[in-house]
């Protein structure tokens, strides 16, 4: 098979599978789930160290930076400022550029504020960031994104944790082919087809984490997420049969007694 | 209490108050916390210290300061 790697922002990766770290029961679970999902990529998020008990494991101790890529996020923020700072301490902290940005809108839906994202683009770009800039499944958003200088578009296929698969099929197919950058798809996939869906439409990747990390066995549909996406980029690859909307026999006609 | 080693000064870490010995510099300020300077990120009053000079910023009296550190999200 020959090799189908992908890039961002001048870094080439192998697997189309990014995966998130919360929501795991402990820090040895979401370290089998890494492994097992097969990701290079990982998103992480900064928050306060507990002063009060320094000494708990910390992520880190877990999942090495050196070997896994750590993509800071910004999740929970709700404005540009916020996310910029957020940011700027994570790239202290690592000293990474390739981001996460995502500038939240409200809480009941996770819904990203675009113009919030993209005042946030222009400003981390100009800084030096790359962002993979997560959005709403807009065309035109994620044009005015690329030109801001975002490195990925990553449009939600359904709201964050929600499982419900991909709502919008049509305008992700839209972005796919306009986009000069790689397309993932970023939240609503609940389980392995969802995620083959988005291999399907052309997508360069998919990130997740709550399909992964709420099922009743997460190291199990890691390893179903890996193989999904896998499965999906290769239909995507060999180009799907077209549709009919009649039968059409595959035996044949000739010969019959 | 006129012993300068006795002498503290008034600071927030995280949104905590806390009192700590007067004169010593941030980096001292992660260790007393009992924090790996080299896995975490600080801002002080809202502007990030570069780790490479945590040794060398003293923590002053009103200081307000965020550490933060990588944990896990989506």
């Amino acid at each position: 098979m020959d090799k189908d790697s992908w890039q961002v922002a001048g870094r080439s990766f192998t697997s189309r599978l990014i995966v998130g770290t919360g929501k795991y029961k402990d820090f040895a679970q979401n370290a089998a789930a890494v492994e097992a999902s097969g990701a290079e990529i990982v998103t992480v998020a900064v928050r306060r160290v507990n002063i009060s008990d320094p000494k708990q494991p910390m992520l880190m101790d877990h999942i090495d930076p050196k070997k896994i890529t750590y993509l800071p996020n910004t999740a929970g923020c709700f404005t540009a400022e916020e996310a910029i700072r957020t940011l700027r301490l994570a790239h202290e902290a690592g000293g990474w550029t390739l981001v996460k940005l995502e500038v939240l809108g409200e809480a009941k839906t996770l819904y990203p504020d675009m113009v919030e994202t993209l005042r946030a683009t222009e400003i981390l770009a100009k800084e030096g960031f790359e962002p993979m800039v997560y959005c709403a499944d807009d065309p035109i958003a994620a044009k005015r994104l690329e030109d801001a200088g975002a490195v990925a578009i990553m449009p939600l296929g359904a709201p964050i944790g929600s499982g419900l698969g991909l709502q919008n099929k049509v305008m992700i197919r839209i972005m796919v082919e306009q986009a000069k950058v790689p397309v993932l798809v970023d939240a609503g996939v609940g389980t392995a087809s969802d995620a083959a869906v988005a291999m399907e439409l052309g997508c360069d990747g998919v990130l997740m984490n709550t399909a992964i990390a709420e099922a009743k066995d997460p190291v199990m549909m890691a390893r179903a997420m890996k193989l999904a996406v896998e499965s999906g980029r290769l239909a995507y690859r060999a180009g799907r049969m077209g549709k009919r909307r009649y039968a059409d026999p595959s035996s044949p006609l000739a010969g019959l007694i | 209490m006129n012993d300068p080693e006795l002498e503290t000064v008034s600071i927030r870490v995280n949104g905590q108050h806390r009192r700590v010995p007067k004169g010593i510099s941030i980096a001292d300020l992660a260790l007393e916390l009992g924090l790996e300077p080299t896995k975490v990120a600080v801002e002080r009053n809202l502007e990030i210290v570069p780790r490479s000079t945590l040794g060398q910023v003293p923590v002053e009296d009103g200081d307000d300061y965020e550490i933060v550190t990588f944990v896990g999200g989506g």
